[in-house]
């Protein structure tokens, strides 16, 4: 059984149907990139897997739980379920290390001590050791949201939801967090990844779903994507992201 | 040298009266702070929760005392309150309830304030973290509020102190009272003697407000988010 079942899930913000009878299945250990235009829904998606949105209708079931039903406490599954966001969101009192050790110490009850050890491996592993007293103010996008994945990490989430996590940062800050992912995704990590990065999906997808209007309209292997979309519609999407004179 | 008055100053007794009025002063003071710390924290967090009746209460109270001057409000429950209910109660409790009544509403507000502007971004970061609400607002949200505070509370804290000198209208003695006894005392010794002791109570009052707003300076840079 998949470990992430999204059934038939509806998501309306009053008159706007953000998502319309979604439904997709993520296995354990796989890489799924959600691509389309915005408002299409694919940040709403992942909000609503990790409850962050309430949904209409249908069901998300994980890891065999109905994590939809009325009474689920959701605290318990974020902590299986972890998320980073396009603004980092570090907490801008704590340092480094303080940011990454907050959730094991108060949620999982981890001893300080362990958690620091564990803190000091994974920022070891992304190459910001130096960086573990530093204030987040004192450290560029990049970094700041390295530490923000690796304190998603800390807490082991069965899958990571990654909502546009390099759409604020500059280009060439861009690679050294999806250096870091792509590591993630080839370390066995489960994925879920809303990306405007095309070059990125394309290495790192297992397999791609295409939404637009709140609708999957395709969903496809990254080769078959890119270079043999289904639809009219991933074909106007996939051409916005070519140049080429005959379009000038 | 003509008689500019100075020579009140050199009365050992003058600047014995006027510690003694400063001491009222200070002790007000300190006791509305910190009434209207707490309480201001308790009504800015009421405020900035969804709850509308904790919302209107606190809207009410704050709009009440940005409007009445805070004589008019010292006024009423010193001469007021007592006649209408006929109760007794000593100028520096009425004058530490009003004062805490009106400071309250206003440190509600600044709390309310900085509450708000924490982008709700950083509560989402705690949940998918699976930081429980209470939690959140213990390690996130708290310490960023408190942060943002310390600029406006200080500020507030020093309107307090000034404002103390309200209550020598209802009869207390404090720092400015004590200078005006002074200077009557003293109108056909030493004429001038009125600049001095204003000069000295100008003075009091910077030394008790300077090194609060240095603080808050130091702790600022201290805590730069």
């Amino acid at each position: 059984m998949a470990l992430l079942q999204i059934k038939n899930i509806t998501k309306n913000f009053g008159d706007v149907v953000a998502l319309d009878g979604v439904s997709l299945d993520v296995e354990a250990g796989e890489v799924v990139v959600l691509l389309g235009p915005s408002g299409c829904g694919k940040s709403t998606l992942l909000r609503c897997v990790n409850g962050l949105e309430e949904i209409n209708s249908g069901e998300i079931i994980f890891d065999g739980n109905n994590i939809t039903a009325s009474g689920t406490d959701w605290r318990l599954v974020r902590q299986k379920i972890g998320m980073v966001f396009q603004s980092y969101e570090l907490f801008p009192h704590l340092n480094v290390l303080e940011n990454i050790i907050l959730s094991p110490k108060k949620v999982l009850k981890v001893p300080a001590e362990k958690a620091v050890r564990e803190a000091e491996t994974l920022l070891a592993r992304i190459g910001l050791s130096d960086k573990i007293k530093a204030f987040p103010r004192e450290l560029s996008g990049g970094q700041k949201q390295r530490v923000a994945i690796v304190r998603s990490l800390i807490m082991h989430p069965r899958i990571l939801l990654l909502d546009e996590i390099t759409a604020a940062l500059d280009p060439e800050m861009v690679r050294e967090v999806l250096d870091v992912v792509l590591k993630l995704a080839k370390g066995g990590q489960t994925l879920l990844i809303v990306t405007h990065e095309m070059e990125f999906a394309k290495v790192v997808a297992d397999r791609v779903v295409f939404l637009d209007k709140g609708k999957i309209v395709e969903i496809s292997t990254p080769h078959e994507f890119f270079n043999e979309p289904k639809t009219e519609r991933a074909e106007k999407f996939l051409n916005i992201f070519k140049f080429d004179n005959a379009n000038i | 040298m003509s008689n500019t008055g100075f020579e009140i100053l050199l009365n050992s007794k003058t600047w014995l009266r006027l510690i003694e009025g400063l001491w009222v002063t200070l002790r007000i003071s300190l006791i509305t702070v910190l009434i209207s710390v707490v309480l201001g924290l308790i009504l800015g967090i009421i405020a900035s929760r969804k709850n509308l009746f904790g919302r209107v209460l606190c809207r009410v109270h704050l709009e009440t005392v940005r409007i009445v001057p805070q004589l008019v409000l010292l006024f009423v429950a010193f001469f007021g309150l007592p006649r209408l209910y006929n109760i007794q109660i000593s100028a520096e409790s009425v004058a530490i309830m009003v004062f805490a009544f009106w400071a309250s509403g206003e440190m509600g507000d600044l709390v309310r304030g900085a509450i708000i502007s924490i982008p709700p971004h950083q509560t989402q970061s705690g949940l998918a973290l699976g930081l429980a609400n209470r939690q959140i607002f213990t390690y996130i949200i708290l310490p960023q509020t408190v942060r943002r505070l310390i600029p406006p509370a200080i500020n507030l804290i020093t309107r307090v102190v000034k404002t103390t000198s309200l209550v020598s209208l209802i009869g207390m003695v404090d720092v400015f009272k004590v200078g005006k006894q002074i200077i009557d005392f003293n109108r056909f010794e030493y004429p001038g003697g009125a600049f001095w002791i204003y000069a000295v109570i100008f003075f009091l009052y910077f030394a008790i407000c300077y090194p609060i707003s240095k603080l808050s300076r130091r702790l600022e840079k201290r805590w730069k988010i």
